[in-house]
């Protein structure tokens, strides 16, 4: 529970200020709980000036002893045979984590022919890779990937292990995390030390982008967050950097699953996908008809994008389920984004509002979309894509 | 088939505000609903119950209040709603969550199938349903976006959406699935289910009723704090171009020049 040291408070008000939940308040001086309403969230006793609220943890579990976890761990995202960008931008960060922390970075592999990919680790980061190469890691299952991560942790105490965000890292680093009952901050967007107790600062955001938290796993270890690809940025690989590989021969017991993978289809056939991509041109409902969005195709290709969907154009069937963007579907923040025929319902507004440039281009010149769009073109879809397509390919041209 | 849907109530999107002082969510005027993934979950698993028979459960952590986010369910064509609260609970992360849900679920007896919906919308963690199965020792599949049981009426055909594309899945169950809004189109209360719902009785389970150990619960139980807050702040930008379409695409494009895009 949250306890207040009467001696120490002032009676401020710090506290009441930065309650969410209106849970602390100040009468006759003193700050006082509503223990109903508070959530524990302790965010009061970070802010209070003079460190009189303590947020009472029950002894015993806190008892892991920190100093014997040490070094950081990217787990490598391989698919298709390439190394996903987010591995990459992963081990650039690591590095600057493992420059504060005076320790090492450590890549973890898994997939079948493989190997190649190691060397290619340490060119951009990495101190060490454990490689594991086995024919049951030829598809990815839970399981099996999970299991090897969650027994290899086991074995090496890793203070630190960041994956990527993606569909995959989302999906079996919680996994591992339960295994090793340990904290896992989802989707993050920021990493930093606390220089103090060498705490991972975890920054993430929540409610689609419009809160921002940072969190910390101060009792338990490794420390884990997945991390949104495309926010870090990658180091150029250096051909000259030196690291060790070390194979590793997964046990038989680490292999068995229950999910059976019957056939991998890739429909997105070029072009870079959603989260990963610095352009999404978004079709909405203004596009009225299915072969208009062929325009929006269009530009994103001569942009070198991708096309994104609102929840309307997915419901009309004119684009798949998973280019849905906002709420419901996959948060972007490429460098442009531009929302064509997009009214701006708050569910799509969550889902790209961080995205650095946003033009917006609707009929309705009172449409929400414009209410955050860097530049906003009135007129109808179909008429002025047609217009900007040619007027970029002249611009190409010439 | 014994079903159990996982479910929370969360704030409305559309009566959230935030303040960028604070850097906090202003609870005044918020609406709570049923998390928007979650009724595609429930929506799978009363699918199933109309073809296979069996009973579905629907089962919620959080405040007192999240009592009507089960109502909902049941209104809907849930047969029975179970809310976990007690201020023990207060402060967990997934990895506490996670924990209390699988005691609920283990209480319950025998499950095949326990759905939950991809992420909450206000947490956007997607770490319950995975940390969930762990906890129960089943298999599961996350964003699952169609679904299909075989005439055995235990093997499961899937498809997992991932970025590139998908993979078809098959599994036993027992299991645990996360879902996707494109999975279905939730049905309509009906007004039997609604004097139904209204009527029903929801047992409220806490720490003890569900022999759940103190420290594994709640902000005990919980390995990750939270040590501060912010609003982003975007800056305010809104630039209407100005003209005929083709004048707005010209500004446009000189604007693109500027900002290296061009």
């Amino acid at each position: 529970m949250l306890k207040v040291d009467t001696e120490k408070c002032t009676g401020c008000g710090e506290c009441e200020e930065s309650c969410t939940f209106e849970a602390i308040f100040v009468e006759d001086e003193v700050a006082v709980v509503n223990q109903d309403a508070c959530t524990l969230c302790g965010i009061c006793v970070d802010g209070c000036p003079e460190g009189a609220l303590e947020l009472h943890v029950e002894e015993g579990l806190l008892a892991a002893d920190l100093s014997s976890w040490k070094g950081i761990w990217v787990v490598a995202e391989c698919r298709s045979g390439v190394l996903a960008p987010v591995t990459l931008e992963l081990l650039a960060k690591s590095r600057e984590l493992a420059g504060e922390l005076g320790t090492e970075v450590t890549a973890v592999l898994m997939g079948h022919e493989i190997e190649s990919k190691a060397q290619e680790l340490i060119f951009y980061g990495a101190d060490r890779v454990l490689v594991v190469n086995h024919p049951e890691l030829a598809t990815f299952t839970d399981e099996v990937y999970g299991n090897i991560l969650a027994d290899l942790a086991k074995k090496e105490n890793p203070e630190i292990i960041l994956a990527g965000a993606t569909a995959m890292g989302r999906s079996y680093i919680p996994r591992v995390a339960t295994i090793l009952e340990t904290g896992l901050t989802a989707d993050c967007t920021g990493l930093d030390i606390r220089a103090e107790d060498r705490a991972l600062l975890q920054t993430r955001p929540a409610f689609g982008g419009n809160l921002l938290a940072t969190i910390v796993c101060p009792g338990h270890r490794p420390q884990m967050a997945t991390v949104r690809p495309h926010v870090m940025r990658a180091d150029a690989p250096d051909p000259g950097r030196k690291g060790d590989v070390i194979r590793i021969l997964p046990g038989e017991e680490l292999l068995s699953h229950r999910v059976q993978v019957l056939e991998s289809v890739k429909e997105q056939a070029e072009g870079p996908n959603l989260s990963e991509a610095d352009v999404i041109v978004t079709a909405g409902r203004g596009f009225e008809q299915e072969k208009n969005v062929e325009l929006a195709r269009e530009l994103a290709d001569l942009l070198g994008g991708t096309v994104g969907a609102t929840r309307a154009a997915v419901d009309a069937g004119w684009l798949p389920g998973r280019t849905q963007i906002g709420q419901t579907g996959v948060t972007v923040s490429p460098k442009l984004y531009m929302a064509c025929g997009v009214s701006g319902a708050i569910q799509h507004i969550v889902g790209m509002q961080g995205s650095a440039i946003i033009v917006a281009i609707n009929k309705d010149a009172e449409a929400p979309i414009f209410d955050v769009a860097t530049y906003g073109l009135v007129g109808d879809v179909k008429e002025i894509l047609p217009l900007l397509i040619q007027r970029i390919q002249k611009e190409r041209g010439s | 088939m014994n079903i159990v849907v996982c479910i929370k109530q969360v704030p409305d999107a559309k009566t959230v505000r935030f303040d960028t002082e604070k850097g906090t969510l202003v609870r005044e005027g918020v609406e709570a609903v049923i998390n928007p993934f979650d009724f595609h979950a429930l929506e799978a698993g009363l699918q199933l119950k109309d073809t296979y028979g069996g009973e579905v459960t629907v089962l919620s952590m959080g405040p007192p209040q999240a009592e009507n986010a089960l109502k909902e369910a049941l209104s809907l064509g849930a047969d029975k709603g179970i809310l976990l609260s007690d201020r023990a609970f207060a402060g967990a992360d997934t990895l506490a969550t996670t924990y209390t849900l699988a005691k609920a679920i283990e209480k319950l007896g025998p499950v095949d199938l326990v759905l939950c919906g991809k992420q909450a919308i206000d947490g956007d963690t997607a770490q319950v349903g995975p940390g969930l199965a762990v906890r129960l020792g089943i298999p599961y599949v996350t964003c699952v976006n169609a679904l299909n049981v075989l005439d055995d009426g235990k093997t499961m055909h899937l498809r997992r959406v991932n970025e590139d594309g998908y993979d078809m899945l098959e599994l036993e169950m027992p299991a645990l699935l996360t879902v996707l809004v494109s999975l279905n189109t939730p049905r309509l209360p009906s007004l039997k289910g609604k004097m139904l719902a209204r009527k029903a009785e929801i047992p409220v389970w806490d720490a003890r009723e569900l022999g759940a150990k103190p420290d594994m619960v709640g902000l005990a139980g919980s390995a990750t704090q939270v040590v501060s807050t912010s609003v982003p702040t975007f800056e305010a930008r809104r630039e209407m171009l100005e003209g005929s379409a083709e004048e707005q695409v010209e500004a446009l494009v000189s604007r693109f020049k500027k900002a290296g895009i061009l």
